[in-house]
């Protein structure tokens, strides 16, 4: 925050981060103070330590893959751009958004990616379909130690069950958005962004 | 249950026996002759009917060999005994668990303490005169205060538990006086000579709430958990708020007249009083956190600082009439970040339990005394009144939470519901501090027995009544939710990880308010404060802070729970059987299944934000066991998701690892820990962790063996469960070791040049990172079953401790 943080931020960058994500000016910056202060090795990019090193994802269960989600496949560095792309999706849907046609490219926070962004914390692999396996692993990280195996398959063999309506065994992405149809995901996953 | 009774007969045989020794020797009273109980010898030189006794006639002055002279210790003695008896009680509730799931632990107590008063009523004892003002402000309060100021959770303090315990005690406080004084009014009850600031007074009393029942409910039940932490906040900051509203308040009562310009200055006298109290408390604070820079060689006596300088700051305080309970809470929280990093270990886990039991032990006694109290003294009894009362304290405090979630709702991540609120409105319980305040008023109130006897009321009927009936009560609620709960496990599922992915969001973009104002002060403390008051004070990053606070060099412990569970996580061995048996026929689920379901989830999914130390109650330790749980399996999961790459690119950083792992401490001073990866983190803990002078416990000793090559045991034993793995066995030699990995010959040796005691763990990870890199079947199902195959050399199995080498950029 002030005039450190501004400098090495450009107008022009500031600009297309808000069209491209919908911050305001002040949220951008205020976000980019954040991430300067994590960028620890000061040179523009965060790695995945520098992510790992608050503490409070350390003890969130799903720590990691959040943290992995900011990271494109198969890169280790994120930009701001990056940063400010990944937090877009937790933008709040603003009332004047929700009237945009279907013309208008979509936008980061709207609800089908917002699903997408939770639908990938459980799809590791990117093959758009969530299956047993994964659904164990995200479930296994979220529960305690104890529950056993047996019931925890079984908890996982019935999500699978409800929501798979193709027969495959797995969750496809319009799979997810179906069961979570009634759900309000615009609020669940939406963050006051402070000024 | 034969084994209970038998167990309670026992409790109450020797509950008797005491009691009955006790109004023997208590002489206060003394109308009844004492008779001799079993082998009590009374006082030369009356012939004694039994016992032990060598007495030769009276007249000739032998040497006595046998006297007794009980004046000299009755004090101590007495409270020795009541200690005693308080704690025997506090056994016996937990012995048959059952009993302490349904009423609360405080309803135990009290009960005790009217079968006690009982008792002693009945043999026309008094209950022993040491519950005086004097008493009770200066020994009692203070420990009990100190116990919730130490362990006061700062972060979600400052966020929103202070609003509701200032502003709603304020509320409360103001409410019921208000609406008290107006019943006083009408002229059918006999009450009008209870002024306005009287009944302000005793509202205030009965506002301070005291919500320790309805934690361990909370925590059985699924609650929100932001909920639990303010319930627990509040419980902890209402009793100083009260005590301050409570002085300020007394000081007006006496008065015969307030004028406007009293309020005025009342006000002014609240602010002065906290501001004040909390100034004194910092004050003490660095004094006692730079004391302990110093204390390095009289390891013995340092948890006595700690105890000494709050104790002081709370009579100092007391001196110039300020806060005092401010003073010690402020004292407490400021002191115990620097005194952590200072004093040993043994001396941190010394002070923790010490205050904790100190602290409960004060309020044992107060519950006690309470029960004691309410049979023997003389009551007057209004039933306007005492049942006004009730009933406003229940409407008020009902109105105030619903006031203020709505104020505080927009800013929580989760907000609250109304089951929530219901709770928090509930679970109201009066405790320990109002019935002490009550007790302790000035003599000058005219109707002072009339608020004592309403207190008591109120503290009985709220224990009782609803901290019998709030379980029940939530869990019907509960079940109601679930019942009209449509919501499929999917739902709940997927609810769970966006809320998981919110927090975990918010708390990246550093989203509590003042993170500037944190940031700032963070930097403050690690450039100046830390430096003058924290003996090595190299800059710390908070995750190794978090490591620490977790005192994860105990995960021997933690791994013996969770080694179940670590190996019941899937692997992609599994997942390609799975591929395999892809027809199988689809399984039925009956309705109580899917119940079932529901319920283990609400039960045992992890809550949002399990803080760094999680709080399961105000009697007992802070308990950080899911988080560990957590962390252990991340480090797992990490290990097993290793992909090939860019282990080039972390060569040159990983110098300062080894650099840092393998130097005697002393020069690690010069490592700017905050500066490079957090993996330099750990070892610079762990190294410090290895200097003599810190704790002897054993997971620690072994640290420094990690040079040696003891550790190659422990990772063997990893690498026996995987017997496709035809590599290397990490042994000493491992450097040179026929490692086929060729991509990355060059940083082995730069690794091998850099240190030549590299044959600790350091780089059995490496090996093991390696190896997965190659073959991640083979891998993926052994870690876990080689946790817990891990030979029982316990000191060395610190998988955390040897974990610096996770390389995060490998995932």
């Amino acid at each position: 925050m002030g005039s450190r943080a501004s400098t090495l931020l450009r107008e022009e960058e500031i600009e297309e981060i808000k069209k491209e994500t919908g911050f305001s000016h002040s949220q951008i910056t205020r976000l980019y103070s954040r991430f300067t202060s994590l960028d620890k090795g000061e040179n523009g990019t965060l790695s995945r330590e520098d992510f790992q090193r608050i503490p409070e994802l350390a003890i969130n269960p799903l720590g990691d893959r959040i943290i992995n989600a900011f990271f494109p496949e198969g890169e280790d560095q994120v930009n701001f751009r990056g940063f400010m792309r990944t937090l877009a999706h937790f933008r709040p849907i603003e009332d004047n958004e929700k009237n945009k046609n279907a013309t208008t490219s979509e936008p980061l926070n709207s609800r089908t990616n917002k699903l997408l962004f939770a639908f990938r914390l459980y799809d590791l692999d990117r093959d758009d379909k969530i299956s047993r396996d994964e659904l164990l692993q995200v479930l296994r990280m979220m529960v305690g130690v104890n529950i056993s195996d047996e019931q925890l398959g079984s908890i996982a063999d019935r999500t699978i069950q409800e929501a798979d309506t193709n027969g495959d065994n797995s969750i496809s992405f319009n799979e997810f958005i179906k069961v979570l149809e009634k759900v309000d995901v615009e609020q669940k996953m939406s963050i006051r962004f402070l000024h | 249950s034969t084994f209970f009774g038998s167990f309670f007969s026992f409790h109450s045989a020797v509950l008797f026996t005491l009691v009955a020794v006790f109004s023997l020797l208590d002489g206060s009273a003394g109308e009844i002759p004492p008779k001799p109980a079993g082998g009590v010898t009374i006082v030369p030189p009356v012939q004694p009917d039994g016992g032990p006794q060598a007495y030769p006639e009276a007249g000739k002055s032998n040497l006595p060999v046998f006297t007794m002279d009980y004046l000299r210790i009755q004090i101590p003695f007495e409270i020795t005994l009541w200690v005693l008896l308080a704690s025997f009680a506090k056994i016996g509730f937990n012995v048959y668990h059952k009993i302490t799931v349904w009423v609360p632990e405080t309803c135990l107590l009290i009960s005790i303490g009217l079968i006690v008063g009982g008792i002693m009523h009945s043999v026309h004892e008094e209950p022993p005169a040491v519950l005086s003002s004097n008493v009770f402000f200066l020994y009692m309060l203070p420990p009990i205060v100190l116990d919730s100021g130490y362990f006061l959770p700062t972060r979600p303090f400052f966020e929103n538990v202070l609003w509701f315990a200032v502003v709603g005690t304020l509320w409360n406080s103001i409410g019921i006086g208000m609406s008290l004084f107006a019943i006083c009014q009408i002229e059918a009850f006999g009450l009008q000579d209870l002024n306005l600031q009287e009944n302000l007074l005793f509202a205030t009393i009965i506002s301070a709430v005291d919500p320790v029942a309805v934690l361990s409910v909370f925590e059985d039940v699924s609650v929100n958990e932001q909920l639990y932490i303010v319930v627990f906040g509040e419980c902890l900051f209402n009793d100083a708020v009260t005590v301050v509203l409570y002085n300020m308040f007394s000081f007006v009562a006496d008065m015969p007249v307030v004028e406007p310009v009293d309020v005025f200055l009342g006000v002014a006298r609240f602010f002065v009083v906290g501001l004040g109290g909390m100034g004194f408390g910092i004050l003490f604070g660095f004094v006692a956190a730079f004391t302990t820079r110093f204390t390095s060689k009289v390891r013995e006596i340092e948890p006595l600082f700690i105890f000494m300088y709050s104790y002081l700051a709370y009579l100092v305080a007391e001196l110039f009439a300020i806060s005092s309970i401010m003073a010690i809470v402020t004292c407490a929280l400021t002191m115990k970040y620097y005194v952590e990093e200072n004093v040993s270990q043994r001396s941190c886990t010394t002070i923790r339990h010490v205050v904790k039991m100190l602290g409960s032990m004060s309020e044992t006694l107060i519950f006690f005394f309470l029960g004691v109290v309410t049979i023997t003294t003389d009551h007057e009894w209004n039933w306007a009144y005492i049942l006004f009362t009730l009933l406003f304290a229940f409407v008020w405090r009902g109105l105030g939470v619903l006031v203020l979630t709505q104020i505080i709702n927009p800013f929580r991540t989760i907000p609250f519901n109304m089951k929530d609120q219901f709770g928090l409105a509930y679970g109201g319980l009066r405790g320990a501090i109002s019935f002490a305040l009550a007790f302790t008023l000035p003599d000058t109130i005219g109707r002072k027995p009339l608020f004592v006897t309403a207190t008591i009321v109120i503290i009985l009927f709220t224990v009782f009544v609803q901290g019998i009936s709030i379980r029940p009560l939530i869990e019907f609620i509960n079940v109601r939710r679930t019942n009209r709960n449509l919501d499929t496990i999917n739902v709940e599922i997927h609810c769970r990880l966006m809320e998981h992915t919110i927090a975990g969001i918010e708390d990246l973009c550093g989203q509590w308010s003042h993170f500037y104002w944190k940031d700032k002060f963070m930097k403050f403390n690690n450039r100046i404060l830390r430096r003058i008051l924290i003996r090595d004070s190299r800059a710390e990053s908070s995750i190794v802070a978090l490591y620490k606070k977790l005192e994860l060099q105990n995960a021997m412990e933690i791994l013996d729970t969770v080694s179940g569970d670590i190996s019941a996580a899937p692997s992609i061995v599994s997942l390609n059987e799975e591929k395999k048996t892809s027809a199988k026929p689809k399984r039925k689920f009956l309705a109580a299944d899917l119940r079932n379901m529901h319920n283990i989830l609400s039960k045992n999914m992890y809550k949002i934000r399990q803080r760094t130390v999680a709080f399961t109650g105000k009697h007992s330790l802070p308990n950080d066991t899911h988080s560990r749980e957590i962390l252990i399996r991340r480090h797992a999961s990490i290990r097993r998701s290793l992909r090939p790459g860019s282990f080039q690119t972390s060569a040159h950083s990983c110098r300062p690892i080894l650099d840092s792992n393998f130097l005697p401490p002393e020069q690690l001073s010069h490592l700017d820990a905050q500066e490079t990866m957090s993996e330099v983190a750990f070892p610079s803990r762990r190294s410090r962790f290895g200097k003599p002078t810190r704790s002897s416990s054993k997971a620690m000793m072994p640290l420094r063996r990690l040079d040696t090559l003891k550790e190659a045991p422990s990772v063997d034993a990893l690498d026996k469960d995987r017997p496709e793995d035809g590599r290397t066995r990490p042994g000493m030699s491992r450097i040179n070791s026929s490692y086929s990995d060729s991509r990355v010959p060059a940083s082995r040796r730069h690794f091998s040049s850099s240190s030549e005691n590299d044959n600790g763990s350091a780089d059995n990870f490496r090996n093991v990172h390696h190896e997965t890199e190659e073959e991640e079947q083979p891998q993926l199902s052994s870690p876990p079953p080689g946790w817990a195959a891990e030979p029982s050399d316990s000191s060395t199995q610190n998988p955390l401790l040897r974990r610096p080498q996770w390389n995060p950029k490998k995932m």
